[in-house]
């Protein structure tokens, strides 16, 4: 592995491999999902990092350890499903103005910006359907806001250090909000419920603006 | 077809099983009842398969009435316990024992002297519509379930695995007042180096305290002081354990349990082994708490 991770304890049954880049995190993440490392129940995906779970009566950290550094990564930030899923935006929240402020660009620069790069979901997390998505255009990166907000609607569109994402329900939340949209993120009631998966590319397309 | 009728609930009344597996990627957690080892021997007690579903009962305060004869156990917070025959005669029944109930019987859990959740296991399983693989309630989620209300009807399923081969075992943890301060079993990490090393004394030496805001979610603690970290920038998200000890900003940690978010932003200073998961469960607000860190 070109630059290996670092190894860290995450309980009896745990392991937090922590990697420089998201890209470096991703790419692991696409190999370890190809070659499946005895012992090993499951994985999941953090921004820097990969967490996973053995179950020590079939195997040791130890072991679980040397077998991830010996997997081959596969390169970091590229989409690896088909067509890209389209989510039409209408750019007209509350923070839209204030973030293309902040990114030094106008309004029009920043939806441009937004809907013109093919976003890749890294990771999930947060709640159910909630993709992190990251693209290697040049970052709209973003500080969160200094206090969340108690309730972001769902379907809400924002951005917060260097990903974009869609709410898929109401929550309280700390990203800054640009759009919305009405594209279901999650429904149980489909097969896989979530409309992302890890690896799922995105293009946000503009439905209107305010 | 046999079945419990919900006669009473407390505080809180959930189905759970073992758990919604292979949906973290989704920001699904596992769920499943908070102390699994109380859930899981339940389950064997009335020699049901592993993944038969119980009722975890939040303070104990429930009360079921049988439809058809229907044998249960109750494992977890220490309850006292009766059953009242339809004809209103009462008589008594134990934790950690199998209970058959007629007919008409209605078994009442009462508010518990140790322990914060009672779990009534039903021969059979409770047979609730399984969510995305599991009969769970997860209450961060919004998945599975709704909590349980009065006036419920539990249909009772069919995952058995074999004959009960004991009437009652001793209860794991005692039967008496709890210990004066629960001492829990931690292991150090994943982000221990983010932390002064007073921050780690301070874990390893001081006790904390159950804070009422405490949940299935998580167990939250005040501690004499805040954890003090030494690194202080942002962590990037990432993927937190269950029993993991989180540190937020207002330094005050707290152990995540089955309903926990898949990830976190904030420092995991160490992560409990897996029975002290089950004991931190049964942890009512106010109790004391110690950590044995390793």
């Amino acid at each position: 592995m070109s630059s290996a991770p670092r190894v860290l304890r995450a309980g009896e049954r745990g392991i937090l491999l922590e990697f420089d880049s998201l890209a470096a995190a991703v790419g692991c993440r696409a190999a370890l999902s190809r070659a499946a490392i005895p012992g090993v129940e499951d994985a999941v995906s953090g921004a820097r990092t990969v967490m996973l779970r053995f179950d020590p009566a079939m195997t040791s950290r130890e072991a679980v350890a040397a077998a991830v550094t010996a997997i081959e990564p596969e390169p970091g930030l590229l989409p690896r499903s088909g067509a890209p899923v389209e989510i039409p935006v209408v750019y007209d929240s509350a923070d839209l103005v204030s973030t293309a402020a902040l990114l030094g660009l106008s309004v029009d620069g920043l939806i441009a910006a937004h809907t013109g790069r093919t976003w890749v979901c890294a990771f999930g997390g947060f709640a159910p359907g909630f993709g992190y998505l990251v693209s290697d255009e040049p970052s709209l990166d973003v500080p969160r806001l200094e206090t969340p907000r108690t309730r972001v609607p769902a379907g809400a569109v924002g951005l917060a250090g260097e990903f974009s994402g869609v709410y898929p329900r109401a929550s309280p939340g700390g990203w800054r909000l640009i759009g919305r949209t009405d594209v279901p993120m999650w429904s149980p009631e489909r097969t896989p419920p979530a409309l992302l998966a890890v690896g799922s590319a995105v293009r946000f397309v503009e439905a209107g603006r305010s | 077809m046999s079945a419990l009728e919900v006669t009473g609930v407390g505080l809180l009344a959930t189905v759970q099983d073992r758990g919604r597996f292979g949906l973290l990627d989704q920001g699904v957690g596992v769920s499943g009842a908070a102390d699994g080892a109380s859930a899981a021997l339940g389950n064997r007690l009335v020699a049901n398969a592993p993944d038969a579903a119980v009722i975890e009962a939040l303070f104990g305060s429930l009360a079921v009435r049988a439809r058809g004869t229907v044998v249960v156990a109750v494992t977890g917070a220490y309850c006292p316990l009766t059953v009242t025959a339809r004809d209103g005669r009462t008589r008594g029944a134990a934790m950690y024992e199998l209970i058959t109930l007629a007919d008409g019987d209605e078994l009442r859990l009462g508010a518990p002297s140790t322990g914060l959740r009672a779990y009534l296991a039903v021969r059979g399983g409770a047979d609730v519509p399984a969510v995305l693989g599991s009969r769970s309630t997860d209450t961060l989620a919004g998945l599975g379930p709704a909590a349980l209300g009065v006036g419920d009807l539990l249909p009772i399923g069919d995952l058995v695995d074999g004959e009960p081969v004991v009437d009652a075992v001793a209860a794991p943890w005692g039967t008496g007042a709890s210990a004066p301060v629960a001492v829990l079993d931690a292991l150090l990490g994943p982000r221990d180096d983010w932390f002064a090393p007073a921050a780690i004394a301070l874990l390893r030496t001081r006790e904390f305290t159950v804070a009422p805001a405490s949940d299935r979610v998580g167990v939250r603690l005040e501690g004499p002081a805040p954890l003090e970290r030494s690194v202080t920038r942002e962590l990037p998200s990432e993927p937190v354990a269950t029993g993991s000890l989180q540190v937020p900003a207002d330094g005050h940690p707290l152990v995540f349990l089955a309903d926990h978010p898949v990830t976190g932003g904030y420092p995991v200073i160490a992560v409990l082994t897996e029975a002290s998961i089950a004991c931190a469960a049964q942890l009512a607000p106010g109790a004391r708490v110690r950590f044995r860190l390793r």
